[in-house]
This record gives structure tokens, sequence and C-alpha cells, in this order.
């Protein structure tokens, strides 16, 4: 595939804006720049296929089934992309007056009312763009709430070893220090480390439930409240929260801050990466330390004010706004029946794959999971040589995206797999037996599979030469 | 109510059945009994035609302004017809981080060439496949300049205050001291920055054009802030590139920049795109995703994430940043919105904005509006005095279907794009005259 | 087999160690980085540091893990070897020449092994 500087040619391209009509401005030569950048040069139609080549190069939900795990890649629905398109969400500039936006800011202000309803807080920011955007968000609302109370002695958060990475990631970034708990054999938290781990320098708990193995830990009650008899607060990363909307809310388990992906849970596309969105809510006594600007009520309209003791700003404005158009358009569209069907949805494909795979695979944990499970193939690597990645990459040969590969960390050669209600009984039929054949494979012919895929557009890349000799940008030589 | 659950109920039965359950209700007997939420408070589910007219309704209750003049770090420019054709692409809004390389090669390809494109606009040697925005991309660079014996960060009072309010959240969990020098008038005064130097500063962050649109004396900011050890951060708004000195010209470590202007609409302030080039001594040091060239088994030129132990899926809580998801979709938007453009394009847009800027300036100064940045050279942003109280002039010409400038210092911040025509700004004027008289 | 020269003295978490006139040069050893697998880069710290028996100095990146390497001497970095992070494969095909760092006025050390208690320990964790 060529790069877009390699199909340029010397003056061509589109007039795409008039000629100016009024004088140009005559800068000093010192303020301008010597070379023109080095962009493409190009016809409409050689750009259009450009695009059109790269698009059947990329695998999206679309494309196929896409059980990655702890990704929640589910189906984005149209009438979502639809409604944020529309010019009175697109036009709108971030500083017009408050009364020409009434309605953007009632969009906030439902998807605040409704999100809250499903995780049982009491408000909620819009500013962080990620998840990971709002585990820092979340953190230093625990941050304020400790230093508020001149409770300074509290810099630890505990975070359990089969956490994402981002959670460490972020609570460094928000300046605690991390201390790390491991998990018992169910793959839960071990209460009595837990216990051993809690102390007055705790500033809280970071966790996911169902956790990153896909089991939901029954002992949550426990676990927050030997957090909060300790001073500290606990923190849900909303990750896996379509294994447990409107069945149970997070705010219930003890919990008192969330962050929620909109682009996982709320069916908003991820766009290879992003724009996600990365909303936090809190409970009351944290509400007063929200970023500002925050969305409220004042005598029939909405406005935005300064929450009493705000963090300041995340962000600039206030988050990632058509994302959140999006997600408000699920949300009406599930409604109070359509939220807790979804996310059973998503536990009966996840228990029903595993179990057409379970006698054939080793599952890490035996036993019902949520939204997610978790292979481990160690024996199988042990026996024939073939890994997690030699069976991921063939998978990509019967255009399924494989599941997420060697995460979590406590589970060897780790397959997880996490199907998401959108997907058929028959694709997840079909999904089954070709785990089952490439299995079958790795029996007969291990050597062919070290080599997958065979049928992509690209064979193994080596990353080992991209990270050691970094080539970042092309080379238009001399 | 809406679903999107293809299974029907007979389907559901007999999967249940599979696994041995007769309810949906048992999938959840693990949760205690105590917490289990019998019904959520929310309104019932609706058919696609009542939420398309419902999410119609919320728009309705907007009001966007066929004419805007107001900037102020979101600005409305022309953004070609084939940008929203391409970044509409099915396979590229519903794929994930392209983690599998094999199948993702159209999305490592557009970010590769993102990165090139930056690094051409920046004059920097590498870039980033994007953060949030571009308030959080300034405070990912203070965070990429830290030294053990250097941590502070002197800020100029003339950066976007949104940028300065992200940027003190960010170093405050950090405990990464910020000294924000007040502005002379509109602009940076080097001298004040030279003098909040010190042997524990790690870096001066500047913007350029900055908010009141005055482009800053770089020459002399980064000779000072090299002279004391420090690295410079650039704040830069990308458009201006097609046409001013780039950060790269001036000697900056890293530039960093708001992308929005690069092809994506206002959007009430997002999805937008942070952007963070930088100079290849600090490479390691960028956050977040970064796409790089490399061959596959066959030999073939391919591209993959790569330099990722830099980041927090594997470096966890020795991570320099904890960016996992960034702006990908915004990113190609950009890369889309440049190839369009080519550097002719860009440079008509950069000249054309610049151009009806000054106009709208000269034409408000016969008003009696005043330039208060003097005879300092700006961009497409200006601010003036204003004869009358800055909101109530912008609520007469909202009246008239006219985003004012922003009211800002009891003065006014006026943006022209090329958008703005001459008789856009003629009528502007035209109603400003009769509000005044 | 891992290769473990006789010369050299060994810590148990995988550096080895060259003692000449008060200087102590560190890398790693063969184990370590065949366990590692292919090097990507090594992040060292500067000339004039200090180190700490038992504390991480550095850390090697392969492509989706990163290591800690511990100093088994108390000092100060007079040398670090530059070199590899342009070529971090120096430490895969050759790692008891591509050095690491060299630590003068050392103060302290942990207890270094033998070739022969090394082999013992590399020997256990092969089991």
């Amino acid at each position: 595939m060529k790069l877009l500087f390699e199909r340029s040619r010397a003056g061509r391209g589109s007039d795409l804006l008039p000629a100016c009509d009024v004088p140009v401005v005559t800068y000093d030569q010192g303020l301008l720049r010597a070379e023109a950048p080095r962009l493409p040069e190009m016809a409409e139609v050689d750009l259009s296929r450009h695009y059109t080549e790269l698009a059947k190069q990329t695998h999206g939900v679309n494309d196929g089934f896409y059980p990655l795990g702890s990704c929640t890649m589910k189906y984005n629905p149209r009438v979502n992309e639809e409604a944020a398109a529309q010019p009175g969400f697109t036009q709108l500039h971030p500083l017009q007056p408050v009364e020409t936006v009434q309605g953007a800011l009632e969009v906030i202000y439902t998807a605040e009312k409704m999100l809250c309803e499903i995780t049982g807080m009491d408000g909620m920011t819009f500013q962080p763009a990620a998840g990971a955007h709002g585990e820092y968000t979340g953190l230093l609302l625990i941050r304020k709430y400790h230093q508020s109370r001149g409770d300074t002695a509290r810099t630890k958060i505990i975070v359990p070893d089969s956490a994402h990475g981002t959670n460490p990631a972020s609570a460094t970034m928000a300046g605690f220090k991390v201390v790390s708990v491991p998990s018992n054999e169910q793959g839960g938290v071990d209460l009595d480390a837990l216990r051993k781990a809690v102390g007055p320098d705790t500033a809280g708990l970071m966790l996911t439930n169902p956790n990153t193995v896909g089991l939901f830990d029954p002992n949550i009650l426990e676990i927050t409240q030997i957090i909060h008899d300790a001073g500290g607060l606990c923190y849900y990363d909303g990750a896996n929260l379509n294994a447990i909307m409107g069945h149970v809310r997070p705010g219930d388990m003890g919990f008192d801050c969330v962050h929620l992906n909109l682009h996982k849970t709320f069916s908003t596309p991820h766009g290879g990466g992003g724009p996600g969105s990365g909303p936090v809510g809190c409970k009351a006594m944290l509400a007063q330390f929200l970023p500002s600007p925050h969305v409220e009520e004042k005598d029939g309209k909405f406005v935005f004010a300064a929450p009493e003791h705000t963090m300041g700003q995340v962000r600039s404005f206030y988050g990632n706004f058509l994302v959140v158009v999006k997600a408000l358009a699920y949300l009406i569209t599930l409604g109070k029946e359509g939220i807790p069907e979804a996310s059973a949805g998503a536990v009966l494909n996840a228990n029903y794959l595993m179990k057409q795979l379970a006698g054939a695979y080793d599952m890490s944990y035996d036993t019902q999971c949520m939204h997610e499970f978790v292979m481990t193939l160690q024996g199988l690597a042990h026996d024939t040589g073939v890994t997690a990645m030699d069976v991921a990459k063939r998978l990509l040969d019967f255009g399924m995206h494989p599941p997420t590969m060697y995460f979590p960390l406590i589970v060897h050669e780790a397959l997880m797999v996490e199907p998401t209600e959108t997907e058929s009984m028959e694709t997840l039929d079909e999904a089954a037996r070709v785990f089952l054949d490439i299995l079958a494979e790795a029996k007969t012919d291990a050597e062919s599979l070290h080599h997958a895929p065979h049928d992509c557009p690209i064979g193994r890349p080596d990353e080992v030469t991209a990270a050691r000799s970094p080539i970042l940008r092309y080379d238009f030589g001399a | 109510m809406g679903s999107y659950i293809p299974s029907t109920g007979e389907e559901r039965q007999a999967m249940l059945q599979a696994i041995g359950l007769t309810s949906t209700d048992q999938l959840f007997d693990v949760v205690p009994e105590s917490v289990r939420v019998r019904s959520l408070d929310l309104p019932e589910g609706l058919s696609e035609l009542e939420v398309g007219q419902k999410m119609a309704e919320l728009a309705a209750k907007n009001r966007v302004f066929p004419s805007v003049f107001r900037g102020a770090g979101a600005y409305r420019h022309y953004i070609p017809s084939i940008v929203k054709t391409v970044t509409s692409k099915e396979e590229f809004l519903t794929a994930y981080t392209p983690y599998q390389a094999e199948i993702s090669q159209g999305v490592l390809q557009s970010i590769f060439e993102y990165q090139t494109q930056m690094c051409e606009l920046t004059g920097m040697d590498v870039s980033n496949a994007s953060v949030y925005d571009g308030a959080v991309a300034a405070a990912e660079a203070v965070f990429m300049c830290q030294e053990r014996k250097r941590s502070a960060v002197v800020v100029s009072g003339a950066v976007d205050p949104q940028t300065i309010a992200v940027i003190k959240t960010y170093c405050e969990s950090r405990e990464v001291p910020v000294i924000v020098v007040p502005a002379d008038g509109c602009a940076t005064d080097p001298a004040a920055i030279q003098a909040a130097l010190d042997g524990a500063t790690a870096a001066v962050y500047v913007q350029s054009p900055n908010y009141y649109g005055v482009l800053e004396d770089m020459d002399a900011i980064v000779a000072a802030t090299h002279a004391a050890g420090a690295k410079v951060i650039m704040g830069v708004n990308p458009i201006s590139l097609g046409l001013l000195k780039t950060p790269g010209e001036y000697g900056v470590d890293i530039a960093v920049g708001e992308g929005q202007p690069l092809g994506m609409p206002l959007s009430f302030g997002g999805p937008y795109l942070g952007f963070m080039t930088c100079k290849k001594a600090m490479m390691r040091k960028l956050p977040g995703r970064i796409v790089g060239e490399t061959k596959d088994d066959d030999g073939n030129r391919c591209f993959v994430l790569t330099l990722q132990a830099r980041e927090q899926h594997i470096r966890r809580e020795k991570a320099s940043s904890n960016i996992c998801s960034n702006e990908a979709l915004c990113a190609m938007t950009a890369s889309v919105y440049l190839a369009a453009m080519g550097p002719k394009g860009l440079r008509q847009a950069a000249e054309s904005s610049a151009a009806h800027a000054h106009y709208l300036a000269g034409e408000l100064a016969k008003l009696g509006f005043g330039l208060r940045s003097g005879d300092k050279p700006f961009f497409h942003e200006f601010l003036t005095d204003s004869p009358i109280e800055p909101e109530t002039l912008c609520a007469k010409l909202e009246e008239q279907g006219i985003l004012g400038g922003l009211p800002v210092d009891g003065g006014i911040l006026w943006c022209c794009t090329e958008c703005n025509s001459k008789a856009e700004i003629d009528r502007l004027i035209k109603v400003i005259g009769e509000v005044l008289a | 087999m891992s290769n473990i020269p006789e010369n050299l003295k060994y810590s148990k978490s995988h550096e080895w160690v060259l003692e000449e006139d008060g200087v102590f040069t560190i890398g790693l050893t063969d184990y370590a980085q065949n366990a590692l697998g292919d090097i990507v880069f090594i992040n060292l710290p500067e000339e004039g540091d200090s180190v700490t028996a038992g504390e991480s100095f550095s850390d090697v990146e392969s492509v989706k893990a990163v290591s800690d390497v511990f100093s088994p001497v108390t000092g100060t970095v007079t040398a670090v070897n530059e070199a590899l992070l342009d070529d971090p494969a120096q430490v895969n095909e050759a790692p008891y020449e591509a050095w690491l760092i060299k630590v003068s006025e050392v103060s302290d050390t942990e207890e270094l092994l033998d070739a022969e208690g090394y082999e013992a320990v590399v020997a256990a964790e092969e089991a």
C-alpha cells in the first residue's frame, strides 16, 4: 500500500477555498516558515481511493465478530451516529451563550441523571475524554476529599494484581503510591491480604467488579467495608459495567466514585482508538470537588456552575460532547428494561460460548462467568508449543478479531473472550467451531500455526526491529 | 423498547438450557441479594423513530449561528466534503485500537501518515498518535520535561486560560510547581519569563499565536529558556503553520496544540484532538500510542504500534502517562483534512484567516474598538476595547444571527477564519454601527 | 545452558560484576538476556548518579515487557555504556561484553556469588 506521500504529485489538488477577498497580510519574513510543509498534493479521486483501500485493511465491529475481552466491542447503532451528526450539535461553539445551547446542556444533564441512576451515584462529570482520563479524575476526587478533611497521610491506593494497567498508572499520576494486593484462588480479592494492606495511609481502593477474569467478586460488600472502616474510599473502574448494569449498582456495592466508558458499555464507536468518553460519577459528599463547569438546572433553565470546591479542569470545555449525544441516544433506546436486558444478554452469550469451549480449552476459573471469560493456553503451549499468540493469529484467517491476549497478567497464556450481547447464537456457534478447529490444528500441525495468519494483508510484523530502530514518520529523502 | 440483541426469546431459552439454567436471573445469582436491583428508575425504552425525534428535538433547542466571529480555543474552518466521507467509513469508525496489526494496517498506516504530517507541520522530529485535546497535550508535555532536579513549569499568562487550568490540575497532584507569569498586555514579556527561571525550572510553556492572537517573541523566549537549562514547550494553532514559522524553526523542544481546526466541527467542545510533537531526543518520553514502520515476515512494509514499553499496560505504576484510548478518529480527520488541503490549501486557509481578521480589526478600529495588542503581529484573533458593554453588544449581534467575539477582560476577543467573507464582515460592522448609533 | 564465565561475580538477580582496581563493571548475565528475549531499549542512569545495592538503577525493555535491573553495589556511576542506547541488541548478542555501567566509590556490596554459586541459582530457576 502506498503512503499518501508516495501518491503525491506536485501541482495536484482541489480548489476548496475562494480567492481571498480582502488584502493579504504582510508579515515580517522572520515570522514566516521557510518552506511549505510537505503535505500530499492529490486529486480528490486519488485521495478517496486511498482511504477506501485503507478501509479494506481495517477490521471493525462491522467486519465480523470482535470478542476482545475487556473492550466491550458491541455493535454501534446507526441512529446514534445520525443523532450526533445533526448541525444543532456539530455546529455549536462551546462558548456560545448558555441560553442558545439549552438542548446541548439538556443532553449532558439527562445523560448524567440516567447514568447516575444506573450506577447509584449522585453527581457526574463528562469532562474526561476516555476511561483512563476518568480514572485520573476519580482519583483526584478521592485526593481532594482527604485533603479537605486534613487527612493528608492517606497517600496509598490499593490495586489488585489483576487490574488493568491504567489503574496503577492513574494512581501515580494522581500523586498516590500504589499498593498491589494479590488475588485469591477464585480470582477475587484476597480478603486477608486486603486487611493487612489497609491502614491510616489508605486513600482508597480501585476495583473492577466483575474483575478482569470475568468473575463477580461475591465478597464485594465486605471488601468495600474493609476500605471504609480503614477510612479510605472505593473507586469503581467501570470497564466491566456491561456485565451488571441494571442488576446491581456500584453505589449500592459500596463504591464512592466510578468512571464509565461510554465507548464500551454505552455503544459509542471506538474509532480505531478513540474518541471515547470517560464520565465520572460520585456520591454526594464528593460532588463538591467535581471538575468545572458542571451542568445544573436552575429555575427551569440549564446553566453551567462551578462545584463549590472544584478540582478545576481536566480537559477543555465539557469533554467529548458528541460521544455523550450518541450514548444518550442509546440510553433512551434501551430504557429501564433494555439496560438490564443488555447486560443479561452479554452474560448469557459469554457463558454460552464458554460452555461450548470448556471441554476443549482450559478455563482459568471453572465456574459460571459474567460477561467475559479467560482461557489459559498454558497446557496447550506445553504439549504442542502452540501459544495464545498463535491461536489468536490463526483466528484472523477466519475473519474474527482475536480475544485479548496475555491479559490479565495473573493468568499464563491468557485469552480473554468477551462476546457482548449484540452477537447472535449462530455467530457464537460459528466462533466456537473455529476455536475448536484451531485446537485440532494445533495438535496436528503446530508449525503452521506458528506462522499464522496466512490470509491477511500482511504476515506477522517484526516488532523487535520496530522498537529497536524506530521509524515513526515517512522519509521524504533528500 | 429498543434493543440490539439479535437472539429471539426461544434462542435465549435454548442458550440458557445449554448452560444448565432456566432463567436469565440465575446469571446474577452471585450478586448479593441485598444489593440486587429490582427496577431502575428510568423511562421506558423507545423505538428508533421516537429516538430520532427526541434527539432532533434536543438539537432544535440549540441555536446555530450562521455568522461566527468567536474563537478562543475552538475555530470554525471550512471542512472539505471528503473529510466526513472518509471518517464515517464503518471500518474506521467501529475498529478498536490496532493491537492486531495484521488486520489493522488501514488504521495503522493512517496514524503513521498523521504522525508524518504533524512533524511536517510543526517542523519537529517525532509525533505521537494523539492525546485528548490541546490542553491535556500541554499538561502531558510538562511531564515529559520532568528531571530529577528540575520540576517547575513557567507558564505565560497569555496562554489560553483553559490550558493553564488543566496544567494546574495535572501539576498539583504530582506536586509540580506552576509559575504563571502575567502577560504584558496581550503578549508575553520575554524578560519576565527569564526572571522567573531558575535551576529548578524544567520547562517554559508559551503559546503562539497566544490566547489574544498575538505572535510571541519566540526567539527571545527560547534563547532565555535554553540558557537556563530548561525546555521550551510551544502551544501552536496548526492552521497558522500553513504560513508561519514553525516550532522546529524556533528551536523548541516540544510542540503541542489543539488539532480541532484541522477538519473537526465545533461540536460544543469535543471530540477534539491533542497533538504532540517533539525533538528526537525526547522521543521515548512521549506519552500515548505511537505507530512505527517495520516489515512482516515476508519482508513487506507494514506498520505496528511501537515503543509500547513506555505505556501503562506494560509499565503500570511507572508509566509516564496513563493514557490508553486517545482520539484516533480525530487524528485521521486531521490527516484527511491536511491531505485534502495540501500545502497550498492550508496556506490559503491561514492567509485568508489572517487577512479577514486584519480587515475586521481595521474596520472595528474605525468604530472605536481599539486594538489592545498595539502594533504587535497577530494571526486570526485579536482583543479590542469596546465602546459599549461587550455583553450588551454581543446580545444585540445574536439577535441578528451573529455570534460576536468573546467578552474577555472588559474587551472583546474577535476571530476570523476563511469562512468569514468580506460581505459577512461588512454586515457585522454595519450591525455594530447601528447598535452604537 | 547458560554461559557463566568463571572470572566474574554474580548477583541473585542476574547481574554480573567485574571488579578491577575499585571500579565495578556491571552487566546482565546470559541467563537474564535469554529470559528477557529481544531487548529493544535500555534506560540507563547518568554519570554521577548514585546507585544502591539491591535497588533498581536501570530498566530493560523488550517489546511487551519492562524489567528492572538491580545494582549489586552501592556507589557512584562513573561510566555509562551509551552505545547500548543505539544498539541494545548487544546485550542479547554478547552479554558479558555489553556492560551497562561502571561504579566507583563503592561503600557496600550485596552478597556476590562465584560462577558455581550462580550456576546453582540458575539451575534452581530453570527447574
